[in-house]
């Protein structure tokens, strides 16, 4: 049994294409200048229409973290425990990562890795930055 | 405007129920709320569903209205999680109090433990975001570990704390003999009890069960002549704020502060006028975040208040008086009707073994997601 891929839509492929070029790419609005993640078709603050890309320095703190010790499938049986983390970016967004290269704690400093799975390129963090 | 009053409830055995159906908990629990009324299936022109993961139908209220043989003017099935049951009791209640139906029969149930042959744990996590949160491993417990390492730090709730809210669950199973869950437990077996997402222990998490529940909602004026006075529907509200946990606006503060605010605003209440509350507790972090969060303590004095016994039966604030979902019982949807159905028979005074003297007023609240979508109702003795 394989980790679950991606499923990339209309509204995400700019995002996962960047993350196959190991570009971590988000979303901001032109109206109200906020960060969104993950991408949409709108803008979750405003409901502004008119978003643009950008690229994220990859660099931010961990704001909540769990080891998890039983997995939701056969897939991550081999790799318990994990860390699975939320990530407050530097440039103001949120995003799930699990965490490399040792443990991390609530405001632990942390970069974005990519990690290569089936056919798509899949963000995660390690310690340090 | 029509008052709601809920006349009749029922809960069925919970635990491992082998040989039953999804569909056959529903028949039990139904009419088993109806014949609690004093109601056949005839009298009944509103009929409300949840969902199933045994039978994920599309349209679950018509393909249980075809297997009991039940033909409503007005049928609908709402699929929002572990908040669904208080969210039917809050549409029913809406159905009579706008003149539209006179009975609605509210119903839930699912054989999750037997029927999914340990599934059930796979089944759920692909509730998580199939994008951004699935190809990381999130399970259920881990998002609500992400709730409990944020709240440990902001608030200084300890693992101790978290462990007396399990075992207060477990006191109140004792006392109640259709509890899955009835052998007693030390903080110290949950705190020893092996880790499932840090720092949620195996026992910091609900049970899976199979049962059944169900409540019948009826107008006040048709609801005169019934087996046993109504038990009043005095507020109802909701609040939702996001689906996925990466998306949450807050780690601590959710929408059962709007739900229960409106609901309680809408009976002309506060907290403190509640005698007892039933209150969705999947885990024993949800459980605390939604006391403080919905104002019945301040911040960081939940966990305080349950390691003092406060929630306990005889305490200031009884809570979960059946055990809950972590000692009681969860069947999905069910699991939160399992709440009401308690609320119901301690405002009756028939919760025996586990009354709380001198029930008026209670609070039920449900929770979906992870801390998602939230309804809180009100209710009030005859």
């Amino acid at each position: 049994m394989e980790k679950p891929v991606p499923r990339p839509n209309a509204d995400s492929a700019p995002f996962w294409e960047g993350c196959a070029a190991h570009e971590f790419r988000f979303q901001r609005c032109r109206d109200c200048g906020k960060a969104q993640f993950y991408p949409r078709a709108v803008c979750s603050h405003c409901q502004g229409r008119d978003l643009e890309w950008l690229v994220s320095a990859g660099k931010g703190a961990v704001y909540s973290v769990t080891t998890v010790y039983r997995g939701p499938s056969a897939a991550f049986k081999d790799v318990t425990p994990y860390q699975v983390a939320l990530v407050d970016m530097d440039e103001g967004f949120r995003f799930m990562a699990n965490v490399r290269g040792g443990e991390a704690e609530i405001g632990t400093r942390v970069r974005v890795i990519y990690e290569e799975r089936g056919d798509q390129t899949i963000p995660q963090v390690e310690i340090g930055g | 405007m029509k008052k709601a009053v809920i006349t009749g409830a029922y809960s069925t055995r919970v635990g491992d129920l082998q040989g039953a159906t999804c569909m056959s908990l529903h028949t039990e629990a139904g009419l088993g709320a109806l014949a609690d009324a004093g109601l056949a299936v005839a009298d009944v022109d509103g009929l409300l569903c949840a969902y199933s993961f045994t039978e994920p139908h599309l349209m679950l209220a018509s393909v249980f209205a075809e297997y009991i043989g039940m033909q409503p003017a007005y049928a609908s099935a709402v699929s929002m999680g572990g908040v669904t049951a208080c969210m039917l009791v809050m549409q029913a209640a809406a159905l009579v109090e706008a003149g539209y139906c006179r009975h609605v029969l509210v119903v839930t149930g699912d054989n999750r433990l037997s029927g999914m042959r340990g599934n059930a744990v796979q089944a759920l996590a692909e509730v998580g975001n199939q994008q951004y949160e699935q190809p990381y491993g999130m399970t259920i417990p881990a998002a609500y570990a992400l709730v409990a390492q944020r709240y440990m730090s902001e608030f200084g709730v300890t693992s101790e704390q978290l462990a007396a809210i399990a075992v207060t669950h477990r006191e109140h199973a004792a006392l109640n003999p259709k509890a899955h869950m009835k052998s007693p437990i030390t903080v110290d077996d949950v705190m020893n009890s092996r880790f499932i997402a840090t720092p949620l222990h195996l026992l910091d998490c609900c049970l899976i069960s199979d049962g059944g529940a169900a409540v019948v909602v009826s107008a006040a004026d048709a609801a005169a002549d019934l087996r046993r006075p109504g038990v009043h529907v005095l507020g109802t509200g909701q609040g939702h704020t996001h689906e996925y946990i990466v998306a949450a606006p807050s780690l601590t503060d959710f929408g059962c502060k709007r739900s229960a605010a409106d609901a309680l605003g809408r009976a002309g209440l506060k907290p403190a006028d509640i005698d007892v509350v039933e209150i969705y507790d999947s885990f024993t972090i949800t459980l605390l975040a939604e006391l403080e969060s919905m104002g019945f303590f301040q911040r960081g004095e939940a966990g305080v208040a349950a390691a003092a016994g406060e929630l306990k039966i005889g305490g200031k604030l009884p809570c979960n008086t059946h055990g809950g979902l972590l000692s009681y019982g969860h069947s999905g949807a069910a699991g939160g009707m399992f709440h009401v159905v308690e609320a119901v028979e301690q405002l009756r005074g028939d919760a025996v073994g586990r009354q709380v003297e001198g029930a008026e007023l209670a609070l039920v609240h449900g929770d979906g997601g992870i801390l998602s979508a939230h309804c809180s109702v009100v209710l009030g003795r005859a």
